[in-house]
């Protein structure tokens, strides 16, 4: 019987989580502009052939992954001219660009199957990552992961400490209000339905080029859904958003790490329990605030018409 | 009591044809053969290895043969209306390539008694339903021998997929194998829940190379665990069921191919000759149903040289992977000295043997 | 510069021609789609929205197109009176699988009975409270603690998911069946099957049931006080309040109707089509009919014929796979254009575009 090595279980969490923690920071300033996108898995999975098909034509992962972000955020923006401009319904309208995006990407893919992907450099910062214990778990990864990291600082700097961030969310809480402040509603959705898109797609190249790394159909295998999931989790927080990327992430691998670890371990309960754990924060969330003030943004999945 | 049948439109569609005057095709008109795919042809595994065997029949056979697939056919309320319209669509001889296709097949094929069914991996025949399946035992008693080689920290890892009995012949036989190699050996069991998933299969690999094992198994049917495992550097993986060989020559060091060609070009040649029964084939390396590719040099040449001895007597008869003496993990006797198994004995295995550690889940 | 204009009452004419428009067009574009692809559109297209109604095998796909839209019209008409309240439950696939795992729990309970009498009705019962129960959830937490129930009811998706893998691996594994996952196959077993009712017509329970909701969700809403509790809430909450409409009875209520009518879906579906639990058995149709709700506007006969046609590309769909060599991605990428153009087009029916120099002011 092996024990787990918590070190090691971290950094494998930490890189378990990264695409995730992508998608769902896009989604998290989608939805605090007050739309609701479910069409991420969509989005992640074009994000991933593209992004691979890019990464082997340019021969460079870079290429890969700017590319990736590209086609997200332009597989995004159909669905930000539907329901921005032609106010179709955000539910029906993301669910349908998940089916879209699915398609679209295999079909992509048809001549990519089997291919390897583009070498990528590990970045081990150097002293650092020679460091016990934090070492490990901190320095010693590709690029992306610490862009994952970053990207979560950079949303939380943006969300509060800037006037921009100061006007999407004031756009997601009430647009009517915003509208009458003279903000423009529509623009500055459709730029953080694009982000959204972009980092979606970044997400999904990052299972394509770095994780798996290979092409091969369903390859996010569900990963969108869970970026939702999170984003719920989380309240809409980007920190607390990492906090659930990693639980949400890390629940997989601690069950394979306890199953290796020869303990026996009942996987379904297991693999339900984050899901439990959002409602509940959810309901506690709801309740704290009497009912009124929800952590969900006032206008979410509402479609803005601006009469005049 | 009249027996209810689901799709009696079938039964309607079938007397349709009749009265049409079956079979819809002329006698000189090409065999159309028809394959149900459960992943898309691009899955880089299972199904992509049943479409290569179609590709196969359509070269070997050129005009004489027409083929028409359908992929995605999900595993339940639609899987019987992909092989009816497959029939409706001319089709002489259909494939069905997943265990859980094995009602709808059986369903179909008693609406259909002129045209030939065969169902992959399952248990049920009938007058035009025929089954077939791989001894992938085989394969992995030759992959336990190279691991058990390989391994310096006497830990192997295997990712299972589900707790079936064709997992676990798996799990037994490469373990069987490299303790005989190696008697300090231990495996490491992680049952992954699924076929395919990239990410989790990254997962469990990941977990696996952390509990200190150098050598991996999978019977799920990404390269997520080849990447995790070339990430690790010094970490030895084989192919599985596609050879992989973008992970040459490490840490892929050999691969289990499901080589589907030979046995679908044997049974259209069988239902052009008129000679085509339902038979229940269950092949293995003997009749080049279970390839093992090319085993690269980051093996020993004397490994290499055992594996390939072991792999000739396999595949000449002369040697069974589970021949007694053989215990239970309980330590009860299953094989006495000499005793080889029997088909059923395999196909209905549900435990490990003696050494391995841990439960099957139930 | 183009600006949309507000109609005072929603275009009658346009709201039966954006339809058309949006077939006419995905045509037009899907077209384009498989001359890349190296096919015959003009085959292509006669394949998909022809054949299943007119082919050489109509007598076989017709049918079939109302055992594919059976589950969704039944699903997409629960969902539809909550989302015109303005109470949207996207759980129902998760409402879908606890039907039918809670169904088929009642029913092999009882394996191997032949009271064919007792037990099939008994689980047509099970399935729907067990959907209503998984719906019930996300109501009672909106109700109490003002819980998002869009969230809640997505989060119970994956849970249902999970308690559909531990059935499937564990409690209701058939114990015959090789040790492979999967439950008994229902379908053919004489006490639990759900056949076909009328020979030859695809028309199983399921279907019936589906076409019984749509006329009473019609009579509902013309007729009933919920139906019209229903309708104000969704024109303006505030003025449901005034006329006496509890909004805490009308989330419970609409959400136990669309979690029950999800859950006998679930359960028509796993005692008809599909046969038996396994790990695969959702596919999809509780956020397939979700788009279903929003392309029938939310009204009962739209559903209907939304699912009808939703159901054609499906089946038209496996058809161009099978005769064309189509590859299925092309199909799913087909039916993503025309919920696009559909959901696009839609806007002409409560808005007028305006043009011109006016419109940019």
């Amino acid at each position: 019987m092996g024990d787990i090595n918590p070190i090691l279980l971290l950094a494998s969490l930490m890189v378990a989580s990264t695409p995730i923690l992508f998608a769902a920071l896009g989604e998290l300033i989608v939805e605090r502009a007050g739309v609701l996108n479910l069409g991420v898995e969509g989005m992640m999975i074009t994000g991933a052939v593209v992004g691979f098909a890019a990464g082997v034509g340019f021969g460079s992962a870079t290429m890969g992954f700017i590319a990736a972000a590209l086609a997200g955020a332009a597989l995004s923006l159909i669905f930000g001219v539907l329901t921005q401009y032609l106010l179709s319904n955000q539910v029906a309208t993301g669910l349908a660009l998940t089916l879209f995006g699915l398609g679209l990407a295999s079909l992509i893919g048809q001549s990519y199957v089997g291919i390897r992907a583009p070498a990528t450099v590990r970045l081990d910062i150097p002293l650092l990552s020679d460091l016990p214990v934090l070492g490990r778990i901190l320095f010693r990864h590709d690029f992306l992961v610490y862009l994952g990291l970053g990207m979560v600082a950079a949303v939380w700097y943006f969300l509060n400490r800037t006037r921009a961030g100061l006007i999407l969310k004031a756009v997601g809480e009430n647009h009517e209000a915003a509208h009458a402040l003279g903000y423009k509603v529509v623009r500055i959705r459709l730029a953080a339905i694009a982000f959204g898109g972009a980092m979606a797609g970044l997400g999904g190249a990052y299972l394509s080029i770095i994780r798996v790394p290979q092409w091969t159909e369903g390859l996010t295998a569900g990963a969108g859904w869970i970026a939702l999931a999170i984003v719920v989790f989380a309240s809409w927080r980007p920190i607390r958003l990492l906090v659930g990327a990693y639980l949400f992430g890390g629940i997989t691998v601690l069950q394979l790490n306890l199953q290796a670890a020869g303990a026996r371990v009942p996987v379904e309960i297991l693999s339900m329990s984050p899901y439990l754990v959002t409602i509940i924060v959810l309901v506690i969330l709801s309740a704290g605030r009497g009912g009124a003030a929800l952590g969900a943004p006032g206008s979410l999945g509402r479609s803005f018409h601006a009469s005049r | 009591m009249q027996r209810r049948t689901l799709l009696a439109a079938t039964g309607a569609a079938a007397a349709l044809c009749a009265t049409l005057g079956a079979p819809l095709h002329a006698q000189d008109d090409p065999l159309t053969v028809g394959f149900i795919y459960v992943g898309p042809v691009g899955d880089g595994g299972w199904t992509y290895q049943h479409d290569q065997g179609r590709l196969e029949v359509e070269e070997h056979f050129g005009d004489a043969v027409e083929t028409i697939y359908q992929e995605n056919v999900p595993e339940g309320a639609d899987a019987a209306r992909a092989i009816t319209q497959m029939v409706l669509a001319g089709a002489d001889l259909i494939f069905t390539t997943s265990f859980g296709y094995m009602d709808a097949t059986a369903e179909v094929a008693e609406q259909f008694p002129d045209v030939k069914f065969e169902h992959a991996t399952g248990y049920i025949r009938g007058d035009n339903l025929a089954t077939y399946d791989s001894r992938f035992y085989e394969g992995r008693a030759v992959e336990g021998l190279i691991a058990g080689h390989l391994t310096e920290s006497n830990r192997i890892g295997y990712i299972g997929s589900f707790p079936i009995p064709e997992v676990i012949q798996g799990i037994n036989s490469s373990f069987l194998h490299a303790q005989e190699v190696n008697p300090d050996v231990e495996m490491v069991v992680v049952w992954a829940y699924t076929w395919f998933d990239p990410a989790k299969e990254a997962d469990a690999a990941q977990a696996l190379i952390e509990q200190g094992v150098d050598v991996i198994l999978q019977h799920t049917d990404s390269t997520a665990p080849q990447a995790a495992a070339e990430q690790a550097g010094n970490v030895y993986t084989f192919g599985q069921a596609s050879d992989m060989a973008a992970f040459k020559p490490m840490p892929r060091v050999a691969s289990i191919i499901d080589d589907w060609g030979p046995y679908y070009i044997e049974r259209v040649q069988a239902v052009m000759d008129g000679t085509w029964e339902p038979t229940g084939t269950w092949g293995g390396m003997s009749d080049g149903h279970v390839v093992i590719g090319e085993i690269t040099d980051a093996v020993p040449a004397e490994v290499k040289a055992e594996a390939e001895e072991m792999i000739d007597a396999i595949s000449s008869g002369e040697y069974h992977p589970f021949t007694g003496p053989i215990n239970k993990q309980d330590g009860s006797v299953w094989l006495e000295e000499g005793e080889v198994a029997t088909d059923e004995q395999l196909l209905g295995m549900d435990f490990f043997v003696e050494g391995l550690t841990g439960d099957i889940p139930s | 510069m183009m600006r949309l204009e507000r109609r005072p009452q929603p275009s009658e004419a346009w709201s039966w021609a954006t339809p058309i428009l949006a077939v006419v067009l995905t045509m037009i574009v899907g077209g384009i789609l498989f001359v890349f692809l190296g096919k015959d559109p003009i085959l292509a297209i006669r394949t998909i929205f022809w054949d299943p109604l007119f082919g050489s095998f109509a007598s076989y796909t017709r049918p079939q197109l109302l055992v594919k839209a059976g589950p969704l019209i039944l699903i997409a008409i629960g969902l539809s009176l909550g989302f015109r309240a303005g109470i949207w439950n996207i759980g129902a696939e998760g409402q879908y699988i606890m039907g039918a795992v809670t169904g088929a729990a009642v029913g092999l309970a009882f394996y191997p009975s032949e009271a064919r009498w007792l037990v099939f009705p008994l689980m047509i019962v099970a399935g729907a409270i067990g959907g209503a129960f998984w719906a019930w959830i996300p109501g009672i937490l909106k109700v109490r603690f003002g819980t998002n129930e869009i969230l809640v009811s997505l989060m119970l998706v994956y849970v249902a998911e999970n308690i559909l893998a531990y059935a499937a691996l564990g409690p209701l594994k058939n114990p015959e069946g090789m040790g492979f996952p999967g439950s008994r196959n229902l379908a053919r077993w004489d006490t639990t099957a759900n056949p076909e009712l009328i020979a030859g017509t695809g028309m199983h329970w399921g279907v019936a049931f589906a076409f019984i909701a749509v006329i009473a969700a019609y009579v509902l809403l013309s007729r009933h006080t919920l139906g019209f509790a229903i309708r104000v809430t969704g024109a303006s909450p505030r003025a449901a309040a005034f006329s006496g409409v509890d909004p805490k009875r009308l989330v419970i209520l609409a959400m136990l109707i669309s979690g029950a009518l999800a859950g006998l879906a679930g359960i028509f579906e796993v005692t008809g089509p599909a046969g038996q639990i396994s790990i695969d058995f959702g596919v999809g149709y509780g956020f397939t009919a979700i788009i279903v709700a929003f392309l029938g506007r939310l009204h009962p006969i739209g559903i209907l014929l939304a699912g009808l046609l939703l159901a054609l590309t499906y089946i038209g769909g496996e058809m161009a796979q099978l005769q064309l060599g189509l590859p299925a991605a092309a199909i799913q990428l087909f039916q993503g254009m025309l919920l696009f153009f559909l959901l696009a087009l839609d806007v002409l029916t409560n808005f007028r575009p305006r043009f011109g120099a006016d419109a940019a002011a």
